[in-house]
């Protein structure tokens, strides 16, 4: 029998809405209601790390002055901060968040083609991170090797956390990819199969190509990280020697021997630089979304846009040796790196030209996502361009273990991302919702978030160039360290805690207008793509009413001549009329 | 309109701070100049960059902002300018890559003639190892680690009799001559760093690593560890001091070979038991220490542990702090013990002593000393015995003595000296315990022990 597609056999397949509370609201199958248990999971595990975070400040500004804060304490906070925020918070918000909620709406699908699986991804997935956080609770607490976990560090004594932490740790990261594995397999099967008529993949909104694409490098980088945790969980229980060579430990000699730590590494990073651009490729597509909607312009350069986000999906996975220049791997290989390395700065920049380009001639709405966006594309450049200071092997000699390194992975992958993700949030939030935020509160987070983290972030790459190593518990008296290089750790506490309290505005706002919020309308942006075309907002189980949505043009006609609004909702046909607008926008 | 004002004010601000602020590369201390300037290179093509996309950026959003009536231009791409741009990023990314490149070849190239230094690092502590007459290392085997052979050399191997054995973190380089550090690990991830060189490797173990420099000035610098290690990551601190060509022999000379090493004599009981007269007057005939006169309890202690506070003690390493009172006193008791021959002798007397655990004297929270114990017993051993090359004995010993000594850790009294590296490290961890309850908390649990 021929292939039809899903879209066309949309009559045959039954749809039956949930009826109980439970099956609505907590065993969902629905793709909206997923998405929003794995956000505000992942949300509420970024508070606990953000928490961490600002532990860690503490000690770094004000050091020894906590009687809370010991070097086991800190080395914990460093290693569960930067996993969960990495894994728990950016990949399983992105993807699992996102990508739950705006595929099936994008592509004018009914769900995920997997719904069943899709329900099992989140539940795995909140047990991983329940694993995780049981951590903290066990003797010897959480693991402190750092969020690389290298061995043989992290299962030697020496290390926080080695008797429980790590266990639990590996096990986590296991159960997360297991939810990773059936939620990224369903994404990529949905945007294949599902799109409906007229939905080619060339019409698709940039959105979905950077979580598509981000989700094919999770499936392919995910395994690296599962083998690896699989082995070093037996080196620690079983006494294998995957990564131990024969070493000492607390003066004794212990019975391993010929593993290689440099194995590890290899295999965590061959996960672990892919696992950025799982982060960023997302954040890519949506936040050019966002500018071409509130700039009513069509997104410059949608091809190369296209291209761009398969190029760097496809470099991300022979460059991550560079992670390793100092990591005495054979230095050789050093060439063959930085070389590739730098390669994927021409791509990425190109990203940046099409963002910029994108508001050039556009009638930019300074609306609160279009804060976020434009202050994403300040913090991307900023943190892109001191990714080709690390990626030049020869400049990452004095840099590579110091502050620059955090400055650079907190810029570009931490602070970029999460303009993203607020602006994402503010973005959808009232097609989730059905009520709007309030804007002057969004304003001031944006301030605040945007100002603090540079003031955090700006110096901290200049006490790398001094020489100032990461993952230190205090610098004591570290002779080529000046006095002033305190007082400016100091400030850079302050400035995280001040951007650390303000995320409470965010929170406020959006559980809040909840209940306050004005009703947004279904589509307050005036924006193109199917998700705002739905006829109810929120959507309902099945999103669509009776019929599928049929799509007749790409997702970015803003502004386009002849026509009366600014802009052309995807499912209106080419020989259309030009449609009235009935929502006026409220900038 | 704010956020375009904002974007131009980041930008100058960033250039300001840039030039303006006093946090720069640290001065440099060796050849490796040129890293240097690629690092500039890379900032005026980035900085360009950085400037011409953040003030399009502003100036676009100051021009196109939302104007009623107004409407953007529909242009879904232009190739020529797309184009353009490529060609002109790849040859900014070429101009970055090409010289850090050439740069890396001279790094990954040894220089003939450059000497061999070995760094060999271990939880939380820096030795090192040259090799001697024959310019060859003994080979080593990470099964033969052990306290009397902490190099792990092959006896079998003859390459190794003459090398230069330095069991301390303090080394030295001569000036203007190129050094090749092998680098070795005993147990977990370090990184050899030294800010004034630029240049930096991990030690890993089960492998042998490199980096080399030339040193070109005279001067001492801070060895850091720059990857996270455990729980003294950041104290695990080391000098180097580049010497002027003869000085930096004059160090080598001094220093043991392993072949000295292995057929030194043990010190002499008999010989120590007539020097330690002088110790008995304070520190007890049996060397059970006396409170009264604020002499610790010495039998029962790691020998290295003893030898290397007697030559603190001799090398104005120790007990020079004006307020350290009791520390001056000892420092010319120390003084007595003119050869390391003495010292061995003495140490070995003490070895003979019957080992009678100290009355405890101090009473604290021994619950909430448990807790702060977790800490110290990486380093002294969960049952506070110590760890031989680690951290000595504390269980059975002067529990007056060890409350004394937090307090002088913790107030820079004790481990001041850039020198005494073992007692900046444990600095580090007394300025953890934030007041002298809490210190004699964990002093209490330690007499549990």
């Amino acid at each position: 029998m021929a292939y039809v597609a899903i879209a066309d056999r949309d009559h045959e397949i039954e749809h039956h809405a949930p009826t109980t509370f439970i099956t609505k609201y907590i065993w969902s199958q629905d793709h909206k209601v997923i998405a929003i248990q794995y956000a505000v999971t992942a949300l509420f595990v970024g508070l606990v790390a953000l928490i961490l975070s600002g532990m860690m400040r503490l000690q770094l500004g004000f050091p020894n002055s906590f009687s809370f804060i010991t070097p086991i304490d800190y080395y914990q906070f460093i290693t569960m901060h930067g996993m969960i925020m990495v894994i728990f918070l950016l990949t399983a918000l992105f993807l699992g968040g996102f990508g739950n909620y705006l595929i099936p709406l994008m592509i004018g699908s009914r769900d995920m083609v997997f719904p069943y699986m899709n329900m099992l991804s989140y539940w795995v997935y909140l047990v991983s991170v329940i694993v995780l956080l049981t951590s903290f609770f066990v003797p010897g607490g959480p693991t402190g090797a750092g969020w690389t976990l290298y061995p043989p560090q992290a299962i030697l004594p020496g290390t926080p956390g080695t008797d429980w932490g790590i266990v639990l740790m590996l096990g986590s990261l296991a159960l997360f990819i297991v939810a990773f594995t059936m939620g990224g397999l369903n994404y990529v099967t949905t945007i294949l199969q599902a799109r409906t008529r007229g939905m080619t993949m060339m019409r698709l909104p940039l959105s979905l190509w950077g979580i598509f694409m981000a989700t094919i490098l999770g499936l392919l980088a995910f395994p690296a990280l599962f083998v690896s945790a699989v082995m070093m969980t037996l080196d620690k229980a079983a006494g294998t020697s995957f990564f131990m060579p024969a070493v000492m430990s607390m003066g004794e000699n212990l019975s391993h021997e010929g593993g290689s730590p440099i194995l590890f590494q290899h295999l965590f990073w061959f996960f672990g630089h892919p696992e950025v651009y799982i982060v960023a490729l997302p954040a890519f597509g949506l936040v050019s979304d966002l500018l071409s909607t509130h700039a009513r312009k069509n997104i410059f350069g949608y091809r190369m846009m296209v291209w761009a986000i398969l190029a760097i999906g496809g470099l991300s996975f022979i460059v991550w040796a560079h992670h390793m220049y100092v990591s005495g791997m054979n230095p050789y290989f050093g060439f063959f790196f930085a070389t590739t390395t730098l390669i994927i700065a021409v791509p990425t920049a190109i990203k940046v030209y099409n963002w910029v380009l994108t508001l050039w001639q556009g009638n930019i709405r300074l609306t609160v996502p279009m804060l976020f966006a434009i202050g994403f594309i300040f913090t991307f450049t900023h943190g892109g361009l001191t990714g080709i200071f690390l990626g030049n092997v020869v400049v990452d000699l004095p840099l590579s273990d110091t502050y620059f390194v955090v400055a650079h992975f907190h810029m570009v992958m931490g602070v970029s991302p999460i303009m993203v993700v607020f602006g994402s949030i503010y973005h959808w939030y009232p097609k989730i919702t059905g009520k709007m935020f309030n804007q002057t509160l969004g304003k001031v987070h944006f301030w605040i978030t945007f100002l603090g983290t540079y003031a955090i972030y700006l110096p901290m790459h200049y006490l790398g160039f001094l020489g100032v190593p990461r993952r230190y518990f205090a610098m004591g008296d570290t002779e080529f360290m000046p006095e002033s290089a305190f007082t400016l750790n100091q400030s850079i506490t302050i400035s995280a805690l001040i951007v650390g309290a303000a995320q409470l505005i965010f929170l406020y706002n959006i559980i809040v207008s909840l209940k306050k919020g004005k009703d947004a309308g279904p589509n307050p942006w005036q924006a193109t793509t199917l998700e705002w075309q739905t006829p109810d907002t929120p959507p309902k189980h099945g999103n669509w009413g009776p019929e599928l949505p049929v799509v007749h043009r790409w997702a970015y006609d803003y502004s386009v001549p002849g026509y009366h609004d600014d802009f052309i909702p995807q499912n209106v046909p080419a020989d259309a009329t030009p449609a009235t607008s009935e929502h006026g926008s409220d900038t | 309109m704010p956020i375009a004002i904002a974007l131009i004010v980041l930008v100058v601000g960033s250039i300001l701070f840039h030039f303006l602020s006093p946090w720069t590369f640290t001065p440099i201390a060796s050849n490796w100049g040129m890293i240097d300037t690629t690092v500039d290179i890379t900032f005026v093509v980035t900085g360009f960059v950085f400037v011409g996309v953040n003030l399009f950026l502003a100036y676009a959003i100051i021009r196109y902002r939302y104007r009623k009536g107004a409407r953007a231009k529909y242009e879904p791409e232009n190739k020529k300018l797309e184009g353009w741009l490529t060609v002109i990023t790849t040859i900014g990314v070429a101009a970055m890559l090409t010289p850090g490149l050439f740069v890396w070849a001279k790094f990954v190239t040894v220089p003939e003639g450059a000497i061999d230094i070995e760094v060999v690092g271990q939880q939380w502590h820096w030795t090192f190892r040259l090799p001697g007459k024959d310019g060859a290392l003994g080979t080593t085997d990470a099964k033969l680690f052990s306290v009397e052979n902490p190099y792990g050399i092959i006896p079998e191997d003859p390459n190794g009799y003459d090398d230069v054995l330095v069991d301390e973190a303090i080394v030295h380089i001569p000036l203007g001559q190129p050094v090749r550090f092998w680098l070795r690990s005993k147990d977990v991830l370090h990184n050899f760093a030294v800010a004034q060189f630029r240049v930096k490797m991990d030690l890993v173990p089960g492998l042998e690593t490199y980096l080399w420099l030339e040193p070109t000035k005279v001067g001492e610098y801070e060895i850091l560890c720059e990857e996270l290690c455990g729980i003294g990551h950041h104290a695990m601190r080391g000098r180097v001091v580049v010497d002027e060509p003869e000085d930096y022999q004059a160090w080598v000379d001094s220093q043991p070979t392993f072949a000295e090493i292995q057929t030194r004599t043990p010190g002499d009981p008999v010989l120590g038991a007539v020097s330690y007269a002088v110790c008995a007057a304070c520190h007890g005939s049996q060397g059970e220490g006396l409170a009264a006169l604020h002499a610790p309890k010495l039998s029962g202690q790691d020998p290295r542990y003893l030898k290397r506070q007697l030559q603190n003690y001799k090398l104005g390493r120790r007990g020079i702090h004006e307020d350290d009172l009791y520390g001056q006193q000892m420092a010319p008791m120390a003084a007595t013990l003119v050869t390391d021959a003495i010292i061995d002798n003495v140490i070995a007397y003490i070895g003979t002593l019957p080992d009678t655990p100290a009355p405890a004297t101090v009473i604290g929270d021994i619950a909430h000393g448990a807790e702060l114990y977790v800490l110290c017993a990486n380093c002294h051993g969960a049952d506070g015995q110590g760890i031989p090359r680690s951290a000595p004995r504390q269980a059975g010993m002067s529990d007056w003595y060890l409350l004394d000594q937090l307090k002088n850790f913790k107030q820079g009294l004790r481990g001041h000296h850039p020198h005494d590296l073992h007692g900046k490290q444990m600095g580090f961890m007394a300025r953890t315990l934030q007041d002298d309850q809490a210190m004699r908390d964990v002093v209490a649990y330690i007499n549990t022990l």
